[in-house]
């Protein structure tokens, strides 16, 4: 068995395990890549009520230095639902780049 | 950050759960409470696509994937091999989809259930068989579209009223949970907790892609379900005393804000939704009744 990052690669049969089980997480799947739109955080106008981090559904939002909220490119699937809830309209969603 | 519900994360991101997955959200919540001394179990739904391919698991607690129709019989035995091994602390979790619960599982639930096994089950519920293709289940509302229920035959029947049936097994805890409201979750999960016996948790979790609704209306839709008062937040304890928590006025919302979010409910005429809002009063009434009878 070999690990390249997050990946596990079996090389051959006599590599697998006895047993079906889980060796590793879904950290290897980059969901950022499905995204058509990002979220922007507008830290002026956050006020860090943590209300989007308490409903995202892909552990997407983490905290900065200054207990705002900032958002994890690498997993963000982009479904906008920070954005509804937000009491304050501090995030917004832009056309992703290539 | 001002963190209301626990803050440690047993969900792993990169699980492939669609965009605005109201299941996804749900596990996160319901792992945050019950924490890392947990086992869990699933049958065939969605969460056991969202898991994740061989070798790789979205969750940080050992995890059992079983047939569909065992859900709670596996988390039963589950119990009974942690308290053989001296264990009686770890929680057994059956989790499963609205087809693993009101239809094919029903079987092995309410033989647990009448069994009184110390263990939790939970049913997300988003009214379809939503992973293989949005067939319709007995959790679909009457009148709602799904690929088995096209718009010339919306489905005739009301949704199952599985709360009944799991009342009428007379378990310790019942309690109805919304993605929408998490504080009232784990409240009900730090309470479910402390009981020994079945302890049965219906969960709403809207599904953008299933429903034909926008991914970012995910928790407006489940707000909306509470204030329309179409799915109450409650509690029934030994199957005899019920206490409503939310909405807190009995007046609710009309039921078209709810609907008019959703494609699957566009093709209803005026008579269709003012036949499913006299529904939604009726059991919302009797639901009253049986609260104030109760105390």
């Amino acid at each position: 068995m070999k690990k390249d990052g997050d990946k596990i690669i079996f090389e051959n049969a006599a590599d697998l395990p006895d047993m079906a089980k889980s060796m590793g997480t879904t950290r290897f799947n980059k969901t950022g890549t499905w995204r058509n739109e990002r979220p922007i955080v507008d830290t002026d106008k956050c006020t860090g009520c943590g209300i989007c981090w308490k409903y995202c559904p892909d552990m997407s939002i983490l905290e900065d230095e200054n207990g705002k909220a900032a958002i994890d490119y690498e997993f963000c699937k982009g479904c906008a639902i920070c954005v509804e809830v937000c009491p304050v309209k501090a995030i917004s969603m832009v056309e992703e780049e290539k | 950050m001002k963190y209301t519900i626990p803050k440690e994360e047993l969900v792993h991101p990169g699980h492939l759960a669609c965009q605005g997955c109201g299941g996804a959200l749900a596990m996160r919540i319901m792992l945050k409470t019950l924490g890392k001394n947990t086992i869990l179990t699933f049958p065939a739904c969605c969460w056991s696509v969202i898991d994740g391919p061989f070798p790789y698991s979205a969750v940080k607690v050992p995890l059992f994937h079983t047939a569909f129709e065992t859900a709670a019989v596996v988390a039963s035995g589950i119990k009974a091999a942690l308290n053989r091994v001296g264990d009686p602390k770890t929680n057994s979790v059956a989790w499963a989809g609205d087809g693993g619960t009101f239809d094919i599982g029903i079987q092995a639930l309410s033989g647990s259930a009448e069994r009184n096994d110390d263990m939790f089950y939970f049913v997300y519920d988003n009214e379809a068989y939503m992973n293989t293709g949005i067939q319709r289940s007995s959790a679909t509302p009457k009148g709602a579209w799904t690929t088995t229920t096209p718009v010339n035959h919306p489905k005739a029947t009301p949704k199952k009223d599985i709360l009944a049936i799991m009342a009428a097994h007379k378990i310790p805890y019942i309690a109805t949970a919304s993605i929408a409201y998490p504080e009232d979750f784990t409240r009900k999960l730090e309470k479910a907790k402390e009981i020994k016996g079945f302890k049965f948790f219906h969960i709403f979790a809207p599904c953008p892609p299933g429903w034909r609704a926008n991914p970012k209306d995910t928790i407006t839709l489940a707000k909306l379900a509470v204030e329309t008062k179409l799915f109450p937040l409650l509690e029934i304890e030994d199957g005899e005393k019920y206490t409503i928590n939310l909405p807190k006025k009995d007046k609710g919302k009309p039921i078209e804000d709810y609907l008019k979010l959703q494609g699957r409910f566009k093709h209803l005429k005026e008579n269709d939704i003012k036949e499913m809002q006299t529904f939604i009063d009726k059991k919302y009434n009797r639901l009253k009744i049986l609260e104030e009878i109760s105390q």
